[in-house]
């Protein structure tokens, strides 16, 4: 499909495609093959979907040219010059560096957009695989993908993203490992780096005076494990520890808290006591007469008491420095800060005042109050999973803790009472559907144990199927809900466009049919074979569903459009 | 709303209210009727302040004549400026109601430090220095110096309060402490003199209890003060300690030097003053010879340093003959703390009662009982006298002389002991003679003597008979109310062994063990997976807290528990521990959740509250027993069998049990919040323990939630921290454990009284 307006830069003969023999067009705009002796191109490339071009290594006896696109596949050229390999050599250099030319120009064009999508696969699993399943196996097109099937992905995107947290627990993650001698082994990733450094910027800074001029990243990596700043026990490090430094930055900083004053009253111990007893008086220890305890424990209190604050300050840092902007997880910034001294003296009285009459609030007292209402900020999740789980490693059991189980429930009522009004405006009561109570025994009921139980057996199917055929069913069953989704919202058809989706959805739907389905039924019928029916058999009849109605509604067109004709033809 | 109890109006600022409101009202009507004392126990978080200052301030605004004071006495700075809100509240009320602002000054009185608003010495964060700076500023000789003398600073505030401030007394009001301060402001005004010279007719007062309760201080602040007042003493299940340590002292060998220099320092400034101005000192003997009429005559400034303990027929007798000269007296101190330096100079505890310790003094040094009686008035004068400007400086010879005066004045319930070191670290010479109060009756006394109705409560005084004796009072109203509830907000369980069915306790016997330490840890652990936002642990004390948390990390607990939640811990510095605290709450109001390792009887067990979010469960790991080795407690243990008759197991379980029960009633302010009270001790599912513990705990405490694995106590706070998370709304209280005023009325209210009273 080349038009002739096209310039040919660049033709080279005798290259091999699929054992084909044929000669390779290097055009403008895109790079062609044609088999011998025919007048189709039968590959073609655009640059702009070129994501890059690999050539096989020196020395290797065959010579080829790799073209990776963006989508993943890849087409392999294969210079069979006559004349030898010097001479296929050469064919292959002068394309590859024609390609080296050519190819910049466009990816400059795409590579935003195309990044972004890509970072976009990457960061949702989900939307990865019905990447590969739906586009890759092309039952839909890649623009089609973008604009339908991916559109909350990318509306969301636009919104702001939420800051993530430190793990509190990252230190204990990085467990050592034996390396069969007299060594640790410690395995960093960068996300535990990134935690280290947003912890304890003294370390970063220490980082970014070390390295790499002063010594080598694994260098600076073991000195830190060494040092006795990681271990928590420390008393003293000795003098000439590279770390002693953020220590002591460390304790500098958490003093200064402590002069800076606490504004809360009501948790300020320091004057609790009115009028307090002088030194010598009273029965109990006073500060004179220390209590002399363990000094390595204090010290390591003393320190779990300081990763704590640090890792709260590591997730609220950035928060301050945009103060201005609304937090989209509904923490109000402390606004005092940027108040100046003279400011802030006034403000005190008032702020404790606050404090303290939002103490004295008996909410079911008083009937101002509506103890119904929740006026706390809905959570914004990207990635509902990482929420519940954290950052898991890799040892620990997935099975949720009611504590998860408890916030996905409440999602589920919030979610719920979207459903119910019909729209996503946040905060808005929906009239319950059940109450709490009622909800609750239900829950009990369902529960294993419970009434509405009893013939369940949790081994039935689930048990039957392997992991990975598990994986691959919810991957199928995703990619036709996805498809299927789109293809009933194209129904009533009631214009032009809506009825032109609805035959394409159709389409899509049979080229899943017998590309993934299909071969997928085949598999299991082999391989699992007491199963199979049951495994694919909702699918199958959501996909009748799907078609009859498609064939009932193209009926009617039909019986329509004779109507119309014979009506036509009557007048 | 207005509700009539026992033919009483009263106002009540909020539209509903707990059944258990109105009974207490009604006791506590019943009490002030028979101008009798009360004792009255009301679980925390139902609204105790407020019931108690609605109810009397209606019976103050019916019965003017019989009740002319409220002396409110609290214990932290923040549960006073919280009573003055509610008090505000309660005005407020008033005036919306009866279109008429009460005539009631209601105000606080606190220490300088946190009244002072000179802009130099209110920058000072210690009390002490605060206190010294201001009488150096303020103090008689001091101002008429001024008069001769320009440049002598003195304070504007105080001077402009002396001039004008005493003609006219405050309009009626609430006010708190920066309400006085901005009225002082004002008017150029020191709102602290303001504070003491109004309480003197004010209709409220908000102070802490040792402007009561402490002799030292009473005497200036509190003396005058009309016997017809209502004292209300609330969280107040402390009070015996409170009261014993206001009269007890101890003397080490730092203090016994720094005496010896302060001598010096007066023996020197007296041969001065006998050179350049021998009127001075004549003056000063005239006076002592007319008797300590000065005391009263005394500018109240000056009265900084009040005797311990001047009983009346002290103030009408003479200042002995062989101290009135001021030389004499120098000379009869120095005998006296060279005497008290021998008497440290042991190698072996002593024990002795205070009258043979007078003996000792009469046959070692000649010092007979009664110049040492008046040993603190004698000095003060003298102080006085020698214009001393910071007081401070000479706070180790002011503690000898009370020493002195307090050792001849009281012979029973107080004793001697002087320990060669520290139980904790025998090794090292460090001895201490301590002064110790064993009877705490003996600073309430005066009390219940003078006002017509003390009232005690709190929300944890069980057992009720215990406070009776060791105050020595008879209450004519002794009652405790429980919690009308109407969802079981609190889940108290005993914890009693691990999942290894190891018997988990902290007595001494197996506190150390590994199997013991491991199995707290995993019950702090899996509940803080359990348990959404705060969890507070209690540990018995510091040093056992210390350890613990060493082995955990050995064990890798700490890690686990870094997992689920962060983690802060009580430290013996407060600073810290206020940052730890608030970062905690940071940590619990963002979401992610912390754990607070804290130990009973230490700061934050007994001022801060952990409401709703803030404290989801509590822990108490082990039986906070106080440390029972120690001599001072041994001699109280004995001076409470012989006098009182009580048991010492049964005062130590009392004891402990009480401080137990402050620690978990942390969590639960009100009817909405609900919150987990674990107690993990085999020993507290002993009827004896358990049996002590305040009734509205009890009665949730019910037989199958008392010997529980940490497997089992995890599995029942899920399904009941799923229930509690259900919305809960007012209706679902209304008539059950919230009354409308209609429903007050319909219902009898002999049967109110009864749902919500247990004796």
């Amino acid at each position: 499909m080349t038009t002739s307006s096209e310039d040919v830069l660049m033709q080279v003969g005798q290259v091999r495609y699929k054992k084909g023999d044929g000669t390779l067009y290097v055009m403008n705009e895109r790079i062609a093959w044609m088999l011998d002796n025919r007048d189709t191109v039968s590959v073609s490339h655009k640059y702009a979907d070129i994501k890059l071009q690999k050539i096989s290594p020196e020395g290797k006896s065959k010579i080829q040219l790799q073209v990776v696109l963006h989508d993943g596949s890849s087409s392999i050229f294969h210079f069979v010059n006559r004349n030898g390999q010097e001479a296929q050599i050469k064919d292959r250099d002068d394309v590859k560096e024609l390609l080296q030319q050519l190819l910049p120009k466009f990816k400059r064009k795409v590579n935003k957009e195309l990044e972004e999508k890509n970072r976009m696969l990457q960061e949702n699993p989900v939307l990865l695989q019905l990447y590969r399943d739906l586009v890759i196996t092309q039952v839909i097109s890649s623009e089609e993908f973008w604009s339908q099937h991916a559109a909350e992905y990318t509306q969301a995107k636009k919104s702001q993203r939420q800051e993530i947290g430190v793990n509190s627990a990252f230190l204990a993650d990085i467990k050592p490992q034996t390396d069969g001698c007299n060594g640790l082994k410690y395995n960093l990733t960068v996300d535990i780096i990134e935690c280290i450094f947003k912890t304890y910027p003294a370390v970063k800074r220490k980082h970014q005076e070390n390295v790499p001029h002063k010594m080598s990243e694994s260098d600076f990596w073991t000195k830190f494990f060494q040092s006795h700043y990681f271990h928590r026990d420390r008393i003293n490090a000795g003098t000439k520890d590279l770390f002693t430094e953020c220590a002591k930055i460390d304790d500098q900083e958490l003093k200064k808290d402590i002069q800076s004053g606490i504004d809360d009253p009501l948790v300020d111990i320091t004057s609790f006591e009115d009028q307090t007893l002088d030194e010598n008086y009273g029965n109990g220890p006073t500060k004179s007469d220390k209590v002399s305890g363990n000094i390595v424990h204090q010290s390591m209190i003393k320190r779990f008491n300081q990763h704590s604050i640090m890792v709260l300050k590591a997730s609220t840092v950035k928060q301050s420095t945009q103060s201005i902007q609304p937090q989209l997880n509904g923490s109000t910034p402390s606004a005092s800060k940027t108040t100046t001294l003279s400011n802030q003296l006034d403000e005190r009285p008032k702020i404790k005042k606050l404090r303290i009459q939002e103490k004295l609030i008996y909410d079911d007292l008083d009937a101002t109050y509506d103890t119904n209402s929740n006026s706390s900020a809905p959570l914004n999740l990207n990635h509902v999973d990482r929420y519940l789980h954290g950052p898991v490693p890799g040892y620990s059991n997935t099975e949720p803790t009611s504590e998860e189980l408890l916030i996905t429930l409440n999602q589920l009522k919030k979610e719920a009472s979207g459903w119910l009004t019909g729209n996503s405006i946040p905060r808005q009561l929906a009239t319950s559907l059940v109450s709490p109570a009622a909800a609750v025994s239900a829950l009990g009921e369902l529960t294993p144990g419970g009434s509405l139980m009893k013939g369940f057996r949790e081994e039935s199917l689930g048990q039957l199927i392997p992991k990975d055929l598990e994986k691959e069913l919810r991957n199928v069953y995703v990619c036709t809900c996805e498809l299927l989704r789109h293809f009933w919202r194209s129904f009533p058809p009631t214009t032009p466009q809506l009825e032109e989706k609805a035959i394409r959805m159709h389409e899509a739907l049979h080229r899943f049919h017998s590309a993934k389905l299909k071969p997928f039924e085949d598999r299991v019928q082999r391989d699992f074979s007491a199963v199979s029916q049951h495994l694919t058999s909702h699918l199958n009849q959501l996909l009748n569903t799907a078609y009859r109605k498609f064939a009932v509604w193209q009926q009617r067109k039909m019986q329509m459009r004779l109507l119309y004709i014979m009506l036509h033809v009557l007048y | 709303m207005k509700i009539t109890v026992d033919g009483l109006l009263v106002y009540f600022p909020y539209d509903y209210i707990y059944p258990e409101q109105y009974a207490y009202m009604l006791e506590l009507k019943r009490g002030l009727d028979a101008k009798g004392h009360c004792l009255l126990e009301m679980p925390s978080g139902t609204g105790k302040t407020i019931t108690l200052l609605s109810l009397i301030v209606a019976y103050m605004l019916e019965n003017p004549l019989d009740v002319t004071k409220l002396i409110y006495c609290s214990r932290t700075v923040p549960e006073i400026e919280k009573v003055i809100e509610e008090l505000k509240k309660l005005m407020d009320y008033y005036e919306k109601e009866t279109e008429s602002k009460p005539k009631i000054v209601g105000l606080v009185l606190s220490s300088r430090k946190n009244m002072c608003i000179h802009p130099e010495v209110s920058k000072e964060r210690e009390g002490k220095i605060v206190d010294g700076r201001c009488h150096s500023l303020t103090a008689s000789y001091i101002r008429e110096r001024h008069n001769y003398d320009e440049s002598t600073p003195i304070c504007n505030f105080y001077e402009g309060f002396d001039m004008e401030g005493k003609e006219q007394l405050m309009p009626p009001g609430i006010y708190s402490i920066d309400d006085l301060k901005e009225y002082g402001r004002d008017r150029n005004w020191c709102p602290y003199f303001l504070a003491r010279f109004t309480i003197l007719h004010a209709q409220i007062i908000v102070y802490s209890y040792h402007y009561l309760l402490d002799p030292k201080i009473a005497e200036t602040v509190s003396k005058e003060l009309s016997k017809s007042s209502v004292v209300v003493f609330d969280e107040a299940h402390n009070i015996d300690n409170v009261c014993i340590d206001s009269m007890s002292v101890k003397i080490n060998r730092r203090s016994l030097e720094k005496s010896s220099a302060n001598i010096q320092l007066l023996e020197k400034t007296v041969a001065e003053m006998r050179e350049d101005d021998v009127n001075k000192l004549k003056e000063e003997y005239e006076r002592l010879v007319e008797g300590l009429k000065d005391a009263h005559v005394a500018r109240e400034t000056d009265i900084i340093l009040a005797n311990p303990v001047l009983p009346d027929e002290i103030l009408q007798e003479v200042v002995p003959g062989n101290i009135r000269n001021a030389e004499h007296f120098v000379s009869f101190l120095k005998r006296f703390v060279e005497y008290l330096k021998t008497r440290l100079r042991v190698q072996h505890v002593v024990q002795e009662s205070p009258a043979a310790f007078l003996r000792d003094v009469q046959t070692k040094v000649s010092i007979e009982r009664k110049p040492l009686r008046f040993c603190a008035e004698r000095l003060a004068s003298l102080l006085r006298t020698m214009e001393i400007t910071d007081l401070t400086d000479f706070s180790p010879i002011i503690l000898v002389t009370h020493l002195a005066t307090l050792v001849s004045t009281y012979t029973k319930g107080f004793t001697i002991i002087v320990e060669p070191f520290d139980d904790k670290t025998p090794n090292v010479l460090n001895p201490i003679l301590h002064f110790v109060c064993l009877d705490s009756s003996i600073a309430m006394k005066p009390i219940f003597d003078r006002f017509q109705s003390v009232v005690i409560t709190s929300g944890t005084l069980s057992p009720l008979d215990m406070y009776p004796k060791i105050l020595n009072f008879h209450p004519v109203i002794m009652s405790s109310f429980t919690m009308t509830l109407a969802r079981p907000c609190l889940l108290p369980m005993i914890v009693a062994k691990g999942n290894d069915q190891v018997a988990i306790s902290s007595k001494y016997e197996t506190r150390e063990d590994v199997a013991v330490i491991r199995n707290y840890g995993q019950l702090l652990v899996e509940f803080a997976a359990t348990v959404p936002d705060g969890l507070v642990c209690f540990f018995t004390s510091y040093l056992y807290m210390e350890s613990v948390v060493a082995a955990w990390y050995d064990q890798g607990v700490v890690d686990q528990l870094q997992r689920h939640k962060l983690l802060f811990i009580e430290t013996q510095d407060s600073a810290e521990t206020s940052l730890a605290l608030i970062n905690y709450i940071r940590a619990c109001e963002n979401g992610r959740g912390a754990v607070l390792l804290s130990v009973a009887r230490g700061k934050v067990s007994e001022g801060v509250d952990f409401d709703h979010h803030l404290g989801r469960a509590v822990l108490m790991f082990g039986i906070p027993y106080v440390y029972t080795q120690s001599r001072i407690l041994k001699a109280r243990l004995e001076y409470l069998r012989d006098q009182f008759q009580i048991r010492e197991n049964d005062f130590l379980t009392f004891d402990a049990m009480r401080h137990a029960a402050q620690c978990v009633g942390r969590a639960i302010r009100g009817k909405t919040d609900y919150g987990i009270m674990v107690f993990a001790d085999k020993r507290f599912s002993r009827m004896d323990k358990r049996s002590k513990l305040p009734k509205w705990i009890q009665e949730h405490l019910t037989d199958s939630l008392c010997n529980l694995s940490t497997e089992e106590a995890v599995q029942i706070s899920k399904r009941w921290l799923r229930q509690m998370a259900q919305p809960f709304t007012r209706e679902n209280q209304l008539g059950l454990s919230l009354l409308t005023r209609e429903q007050l009325e319909k219902e009898e209210y002999s049967k109110i009284e009864q749902k919500a009273q247990q004796n």
